[in-house]
């Protein structure tokens, strides 16, 4: 591999990588307990939960390690870690 | 799907699931915003972080040796002044980078009175070259370095206390915080970042993989940590401590009894002698800072 100029990078190239395939638990968003407060938004080690137009946290599952710090830490439990089969 | 997440510091790095130190970069960059350059020392985060050619920074980043991170910074902050630049500079490092191998360029910026700000990402150990104790392991943990067995508790010295030997060299701003807390974490880099002078801030990140617990766990460890009173949250102005986490004190068992660092103290009887000395720790904590509620009758 050729390496550039002073070794750098493009900003956020990691996005090549995607660490989804890590996961062996995937949570799932149950939207009908949800209360919106974006707790898991804030605390994803992964930054891979966004919210969406109506305001439910949607994850990327690209790039989810299946974790569960979000299912752990959601304070209407509306989130569930679910064994993954692929 | 909706739209595509943009954080400053993106996905796809290689941290561990649940790793604290990557919830930290990502808060740090959303409290500093993208007008910020980062310098950061070897450690788990760089590694982590920028695998060639790949990296997860969208702002400009630099990496140090462990040892100059502070000097490497330094010199971006003079350049920044000499062009005129508004950029705020924030160099980054592990705890063994911090209170070990470049505690002498730290204190050589913060002497200097360098317009930057220091975090250190503090998961107690050097946890990117397999878990060697550092200077800011706790007292008791179990390291590859400081292995409990037969004649040995684990670490025998306590953890050093790097944010008063910081607050003495003049930092207008030294603060500890944890990522179980991140409101109040980004609230103290926006501080730091918009304090002129030398800045502060070690941010508690605890390590699954280190410490040995569940990648969910991260949060529910730190907030033990800070509930047993063996972590403090405070902000240090000018030296005196000016706010600090005030907390209903749970016993230290609590917070040991849920990592494998500290399980040679329960098996395979517990060790009641060493627990009352991290109990002792977590006292002293309690009374220098003054972080028990006490109720007014």
């Amino acid at each position: 591999m050729a390496l550039n100029l002073g070794c750098t990078a493009r900003p956020g190239t990691s996005r090549e990588n995607k660490t989804g395939s890590w996961r062996v638990f995937k949570p799932e968003f149950i939207n009908d307990k949800c209360t919106q407060c974006g707790m898991c938004v804030i605390i994803c080690p992964e930054g891979c939960i966004s919210m969406n137009e109506d305001g439910y946290p949607v994850p990327d599952y690209d790039y989810c390690k299946g974790c569960g710090l979000c299912a752990e830490e959601c304070p209407a439990e509306a989130i569930e870690m679910k064994k993954e089969e692929k | 799907m909706t739209d595509e997440p943009c954080n400053l510091f993106d996905v796809g790095h290689r941290a561990c699931g649940g790793c604290g130190a990557a919830l930290a970069a990502r808060l740090i960059l959303e409290a500093a915003g993208s007008n910020t350059i980062v310098v950061s020392s070897t450690g788990c985060m760089e590694v982590f972080s920028t695998p060639y050619p790949e990296t997860s920074w969208r702002v400009p980043w630099i990496h140090s040796l462990f040892e100059n991170n502070s000097a490497v910074a330094s010199g971006i902050v003079a350049s920044l002044k000499k062009q005129g630049r508004t950029e705020k500079v924030i160099a980054l490092g592990g705890d063994g980078a911090t209170v070990d191998i470049g505690m002498l360029c730290i204190s050589g910026a913060f002497e200097r009175g360098t317009d930057f700000t220091y975090i250190c990402y503090d998961n107690e150990a050097y946890m990117n070259t397999g878990i060697q104790r550092s200077g800011a392991t706790p007292y008791d943990a179990s390291t590859t370095t400081s292995p409990a067995g037969k004649c040995s508790f684990g670490n025998s010295r306590p953890k050093k206390d790097l944010p008063a030997i910081l607050a003495a060299h003049g930092a207008p701003y030294v603060a500890t915080a944890s990522v179980a807390y991140p409101a109040d974490f980004k609230k103290k880099v926006e501080k730091a970042v918009n304090t002129p002078g030398p800045c502060y801030i070690q941010v508690h990140a605890p390590c699954c993989t280190g410490w040995g617990f569940e990648g969910e766990k991260t949060i529910a460890i730190g907030k033990l940590a800070i509930e047993t009173g063996l972590w403090v949250n405070y902000e240090m102005e000018n030296g005196e401590v000016t706010r600090v986490k005030k907390v209903r004190r749970k016993p230290v068992e609590a917070y040991l009894t849920e990592q494998k660092r500290f399980r040679h103290l329960f098996r395979p009887t517990k060790n009641d002698v060493e627990i009352a000395k991290i109990q002792q720790i977590a006292d002293r904590n309690a009374e220098r800072y003054g972080t028990d509620i006490v109720l007014k009758k």
